[in-house]
């Protein structure tokens, strides 16, 4: 993969390197004996070991220039097995979090093997480190294709993409060494929020830069719903970490905002992580993926464009929804209750939407499990968002607030559509990226599909029971208008439901390691198709050469 | 500046819903656009076969 870098980008990539092992090992040197210490030797570390493999093919020869002329994979190579490799890590966490809540003496002494450590681990490493890794490599892949243009830059790509990597491996190693701005799903500390927000400009930059080199005159729908991912989140990212940090040398900041301005700031982040991040990338996912598996154009472009406005527009709204009952206003909880019942109008159109595509091909659903985790995504999502719209109302979430159900209603979303999606996007994007006829094992991905399906359920379930049984015994009565169960009756009453959920968890890993073989197989094994596909060819069919680009 | 939650109230309901209308109606105006419907059957098959070129 190096080699295929000119001479002049392997320096610049040694250059950047250099400079941030040169920071890393400040920071190693002023946070000495600190957590924020250990921080620096692993940027230094991380840049070391990425410049060692640079220096092993330094001086191969210059890439031939025809390869401007075909889509740039490399970056999309790695990045497939990375987002296979922190699934491992994620689902590994989520799976070792679910049984320690089902046998709580499951842990060491050191403080690190505590839930609190624990959990957020699993949260970012399976959102960020898999969906977010995810999202980056399918969307170099899309714009790539929708634009018929290679990326523009052969170094950008792979700073997005690693540079990305380093910041969820300082995000978790820090939550284990108990670095932790204590806000969900941005627990990470202001220097690590820092690098993010440099990776992330040159991310959109990147993107719209390929964008003006495209070759279709219409910007393909898919890509309105990465950018305004990659804009949003940026946005988000930057209001809710304005903080202020206690010294250059130590981890701990302060937020600028305080009190219940603070909370709603949180939430505008949290639930907006879930719409953009969760939500709108994967839509943009999946109306590529979708139609090109099953060889169908959308069923209605008009209607991915309005629901495309429909929901960047709505969802800004709703983060209120989280703080019911709060010292936040009950007019902004108002104001949130009622976009939230509102988006289900976008979501569903949009669900509806992909569904219809695959009308009259349903043969194709029924033989091609790939296809069918799409299909089967996209049912998972019309189920959230139809349970997110309920739970928003503030009757319900009274109800829901602080219990399984939430859970569940999460991994509703993230086990059977996010992660699901992903698994669909990988299965049709490994052939065509390696340039194989077809996975290794079609048998494999039906098993991994079947293993998903069932261990969402039994997760699923296991925790909507759970959640209103918990519910419901918080707000049971008893004659004398006293509780009727204490705190740890509940508590006993949850065991056989984290059970289940360790269960169902435990199976849908294994699906997922069973889906990491079937890659790895393909890229080893599979049969190669004959053909470089995406190289331009004039009517006659020989390579045309007027169209090779100035860069 | 103290803006009293009265005003707000006004506002979200004065300019507030009429921003929302001519908002969703643009949208609407742009999709349904009749001239456009060509090139957007012709974005939306574009996808179904772009791994040969041309690529720039
Ligand atoms: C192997 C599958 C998985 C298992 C066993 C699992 C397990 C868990 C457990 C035990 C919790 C903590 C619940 C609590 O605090 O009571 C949790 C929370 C969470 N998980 Fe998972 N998980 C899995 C997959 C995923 C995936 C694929 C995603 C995202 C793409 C995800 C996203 C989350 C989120 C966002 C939360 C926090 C929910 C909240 O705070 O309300 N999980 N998970
Ligand atoms: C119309 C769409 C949706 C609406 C209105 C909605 C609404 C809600 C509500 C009301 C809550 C509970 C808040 C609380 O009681 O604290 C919630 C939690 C959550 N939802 Fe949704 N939801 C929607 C779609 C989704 C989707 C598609 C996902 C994708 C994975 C998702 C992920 C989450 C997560 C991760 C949480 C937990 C937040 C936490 O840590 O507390 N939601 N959502």
């Amino acid at each position: 993969m190096v080699a295929a870098l000119t001479v002049g980008t392997r320096v610049l990539a040694l250059v950047i390197l250099g400079i941030g092992a040169i920071v890393g090992l400040a920071m190693a040197v002023a946070g000495a004996g600190q957590a924020f210490g250990v921080h620096g030797w692993i940027v230094l570390i991380y840049c070391l070991v990425i410049a060692w493999r640079v220096m092993l093919q330094l001086d191969a020869p210059e890439p031939s220039p025809s390869r401007l002329r075909s889509y740039y994979d490399d970056p999309i190579k790695m990045g497939v097995v990375l987002t296979m490799a922190w699934a491992i890590v994620g689902m590994g966490f989520g799976v070792w979090v679910a049984y320690l809540l089902a046998y709580p003496d499951l842990r060491y002494d050191a403080a690190w093997t505590g839930f609190g450590r624990l959990r957020p681990v699993h949260t970012t490493g399976i959102i960020f480190g898999f969906g977010g890794t995810a999202l980056i490599t399918t969307s170099f892949h899309v714009m790539q294709r929708t634009s018929r243009a290679r990326l523009a830059g052969e170094f950008t790509p792979w700073f997005v993409l690693l540079g990305y990597q380093l910041f969820v491996i300082l995000a978790i190693s820090g939550y284990l060494m108990g670095i932790n701005q204590s806000k969900e799903y941005a627990e990470a500390e202001w220097y690590a929020d820092l690098w993010l927000l440099v990776v992330w400009i040159t991310y959109f930059t990147l993107y719209i830069r390929t964008l003006a080199r495209r070759a279709e005159p219409h910007i393909y729908v898919a890509n309105w719903y990465y950018l305004s991912f990659i804009l949003i989140v940026g946005v988000l990212h930057i209001f809710n970490n304005v903080a202020l940090p206690v010294s250059w040398s130590g981890s701990r900041s302060y937020i600028l905002w305080s009190g219940v301005q603070d909370a709603m700031m949180q939430w505008w982040y949290g639930h907006n992580a879930v719409a953009f991040f969760l939500t709108s990338g994967f839509l943009g996912m999946l109306y590529y993926y979708l139609p090109k598996r099953a060889a169908r154009p959308i069923y209605s472009y008009r209607l991915s464009i309005l629901s495309f406005w429909g929901i960047t527009f709505f969802y800004v709204w709703v983060g209120s929804h989280h703080l019911h009952y709060t010292a936040l206003p009950q007019w902004v909880q108002t104001l949130g209750m009622t976009f939230s019942i509102m988006l289900l109008v976008p979501s569903w159109a949009t669900a509806a939407n992909a569904l219809l595509t695959l009308n009259g091909a349903w043969h194709k659903v029924r033989d091609d499990a790939t296809l069918r985790f799409m299909m089967v995504a996209a049912i998972f999502y019309g189920m959230a968002t139809f349970e997110g719209s309920f739970l928003a109302i503030r009757g319900v979430n009274a109800l829901s607030h602080y219990t399984d159900w939430t859970i569940a209603h999460v991994h509703v979303g993230t086990l059977g559509w996010n992660a699901i999606l992903i698994f669909g996007a990988i299965y049709a994007l490994v052939p065509v990226i390696w340039r194989r006829e077809r996975m290794w094992s079609p048998r494999l991905v039906e098993w991994h599909f079947w293993l998903a399906v069932a261990g969402t359920v039994i997760y699923v379930f296991s925790m909507w029971n759970s959640g209103i049984l918990q519910g419901l015994m918080w707000r049971t009565y008893n004659d004398a208008g006293t509780l009727q169960y204490s705190f740890i009756d509940t508590v006993m009453a949850m065991h056989p439901y984290y059970m289940g959920r360790a269960v169902g968890g435990t199976i849908y890993m294994i699906g997922m390691l069973i889906g990491c073989v079937n890659i790895w197989m393909t890229i080893r094994k599979a049969p190669e198709a004959g053909y470089l596909r995406d190289m331009p060819k004039t009517p006659a069919g020989d390579a045309d050469d007027r169209r090779v680009p100035a860069e | 500046m103290d803006v009293s939650h009265d005003t707000l109230v006004v506002i979200a309901k004065t300019v507030g819903l009429f921003l929302l209308i001519a908002m969703f109606l643009a949208a609407v105006v742009y999709a349904f656009w009749p001239s456009k419907k060509a090139k957007f059957d012709r974005a939306a098959r574009s996808v179904l076969d772009d791994e040969d070129g041309p690529c720039r």
